[in-house]
């Protein structure tokens, strides 16, 4: 299927801008019960970065698609078969542990995209690359370095990492995963073809891995389904919590 | 956000008057009639250390457990803005507690002591918080009246003679204003919407408008230790006063907003230019005192279990700590 620019940066503003909202309100969910203090205030302060992003890929979206939506209506009146995140973020919190693996493999994979993207010819593109790429390079530190902690701390954070990195592992597929989407804007100069991205990916996951003292799975089996709408259960309950003010009230303005 | 009730009788640890018998005292007290601020390693009586302490620690326990009542509207924040808006408020209440723990430290006790006692169910934080919050429109009347309750209280204490909190307060006055007018804007937005909205509305202020007024404490007269905490310039002004100043302030707020307070015997006072308003139901406060607010328990429960299911994370973060520690000084030897 050919799609036009627009129509592909819609799908691609929108998996981008999905991917963050949901990642943000995994991490929002920590907010007050993490293990110190310290952690409370990072975990919140990035859930609110990954906010941010998403607000602006959804209007991006909004704008490419031109049919009036703008970001809440995005974020607020779809249903789970139309979010295109990847499947990886919807996955619950668990336990700290969870939490700081998903976001380490994330954080790693959103540095070599925003990177590439800060020097799109799309001004709209690069622009909010730009800006969030300042603030992902400070996630993937601080995700990094907790993988690092854990893994390299005691018998039993160490045995908890490996169980999450071998649990989430099978979720890091989908995020190289080219749609019509990518595919057009990666053919249009715009943005990187997403598979380009893995073996950088691949060498920084190794490394931290390493120093953590973890093993890094094989790669096998991966889920996908995230980007044609088809997510896990996790996702209806997310959607359901995030949504229901705007859908109990529909007439109202916040 | 916010510290109270530390002026009932039932507080331990509090001199009951001032007793200048040292030179040192004299000294002190001289310094503190001149304005000087007291610094850390300065001389300072037991009694202005213990009140400090209990003061700064309740406030920045405060700062923390009020994470949890707005924190539960995060995920359902109705727009992106709103979200993004409540998640940097929520951040700046656990850099407040932050700080306020790292002022409590300065004057000889660990975070880590404070946060036991907390735990143990032996500090106290400001009870407001042990009230739930029901609807979105919490989220508006907490920043509204909770924080402007907060910032009447502590304007004052950007003057207060120990230096540390003195300067915490500045910079949590500042962000506190910022709450404030955001959470006076959330309401505006909801008494201006949908009759659903407005209905909204006046439900939080009907909930939140006692315990507002109850965070200044008991009245001057059942108050058991203003004196010397004036004496020494902790406290600048009896908690009637800061009550009043905040009831002056909001009554028009609320009318702007096409809201009513919840008290039949409000009304102004045309000679003095004050609101006049209803009696306190100080049985109320003194049950949520004793641990009988409707949420006193989920958010002590919060704290602790937040606290057991992280050990492993915070061993794990002391191990790696030694085991680099370890590998430097190998590399270095």
């Amino acid at each position: 299927m050919t799609i036009d620019t627009q129509q592909a940066l819609f799908g691609f503003a929108l998996r981008l801008g999905d991917t963050s909202l949901v990642l943000g309100h995994r991490l929002s969910e920590w907010c007050g019960h993490a293990p110190e203090l310290e952690e409370d205030i990072a975990l919140t302060n990035i859930a609110l970065d990954l906010v941010g992003h998403a607000r602006l890929w959804l209007s991006l979206a909004g704008e490419a698609e031109g049919q009036g939506r703008d970001e809440d209506r995005l974020a607020y009146r779809r249903d789970v078969f139309d979010y295109r995140n990847h499947l990886l973020v919807e996955q619950p919190n668990r336990d700290f542990g969870h939490t700081i693996v998903r976001q380490f493999l994330h954080d790693a994979w959103a540095v070599e995209l925003y990177e590439r993207l800060a020097t799109s010819p799309d001004a709209g593109v690069a622009g909010i690359a730009a800006k969030a790429l300042k603030e992902v390079r400070y996630h993937v530190q601080h995700s990094a370095e907790w993988v690092i902690r854990l893994g390299d701390g005691t018998a039993v954070s160490h045995a908890k990492t490996q169980e999450a990195l071998d649990r989430l592992w099978p979720y890091t597929g989908e995020m190289f995963e080219a749609d019509a989407a990518s595919s057009a804007l990666a053919a249009a100069g715009i943005a990187p073809a997403l598979a380009d991205l893995r073996a950088t990916w691949a060498a920084r996951v190794a490394d931290t891995v390493a120093e953590a003292t973890l093993t890094r799975p094989a790669d096998g089996w991966m889920h996908k389904g995230g980007l044609r709408g088809e997510h896990s259960e996790h996702l209806g309950y997310l959607l359901a919590e995030m949504q229901f003010l705007p859908r109990a009230y529909p007439d109202a303005v916040w | 956000m916010y510290t109270q009730g530390l002026d009932s009788k039932a507080d331990q640890g509090a001199q009951p008057s001032p007793r200048l018998v040292t030179d040192n005292d004299i000294r002190f007290q001289e310094r503190i009639d001149a304005e000087e601020k007291i610094e850390p390693r300065d001389w300072m009586p037991d009694g202005y250390r213990r009140t400090l302490v209990r003061q700064i620690a309740q406030h920045a326990h405060s700062e923390i457990v009020g994470m949890l009542p707005e924190g539960n509207w995060i995920t359902r924040a109705p727009s992106l803005r709103r979200k993004v808006a409540l998640l940097a408020k929520v951040q700046d209440e656990g850099g407040h507690g932050l700080y306020l723990y790292s002022a409590a430290e300065t004057l000889g006790v660990s975070r880590d002591e404070l946060v036991e006692q907390l735990l143990a169910g032996k500090a106290k934080y400001s009870s407001i918080f042990n009230y739930p919050t029901l609807t979105w429109a919490d989220i508006g009347a907490i920043g509204w009246l909770v924080d402007g309750a907060a910032i009447m209280n502590q304007v004052p204490l950007c003057r207060c003679s120990y230096g540390p909190y003195a300067r915490a307060m500045i910079r949590v006055c500042r962000e506190e204003s910022f709450h404030q007018r955001q959470g006076y804007e959330l309401m505006l937005a909801l008494a201006n919407g949908t009759a659903e909205q407005k209905r909204m509305a006046q439900d939080a202020l009907n909930r939140w408008w006692w315990p507002s007024l109850m965070m200044f404490g008991p009245s001057d007269d059942q108050s058991a230790h203003s004196a010397q905490n004036m004496a020494w310039k902790i406290k600048r002004f009896s908690n009637d006063e800061l009550r009043q100043r905040f009831v002056d302030a909001t009554v028009p707020q609320a009318e702007f907003l096409g809201l009513t307070i919840p008290d039949p015997d409000l009304r102004l006072n045309a000679e003095t230019g004050h609101y006049e308003f209803g009696a306190i139901d100080w049985s109320e406060f003194n049950e949520i005192l004793k641990g009988n607010g409707p949420c006193n328990r989920e958010r002590l429960e919060a704290r602790r279990k937040a606290w057991d299911e992280g050990a492993w994370v915070r061993e794990a973060a002391t191990a790696h700590a030694a085991k680099r520690a370890q590998r430097h000084l190998k590399n270095v030897g």
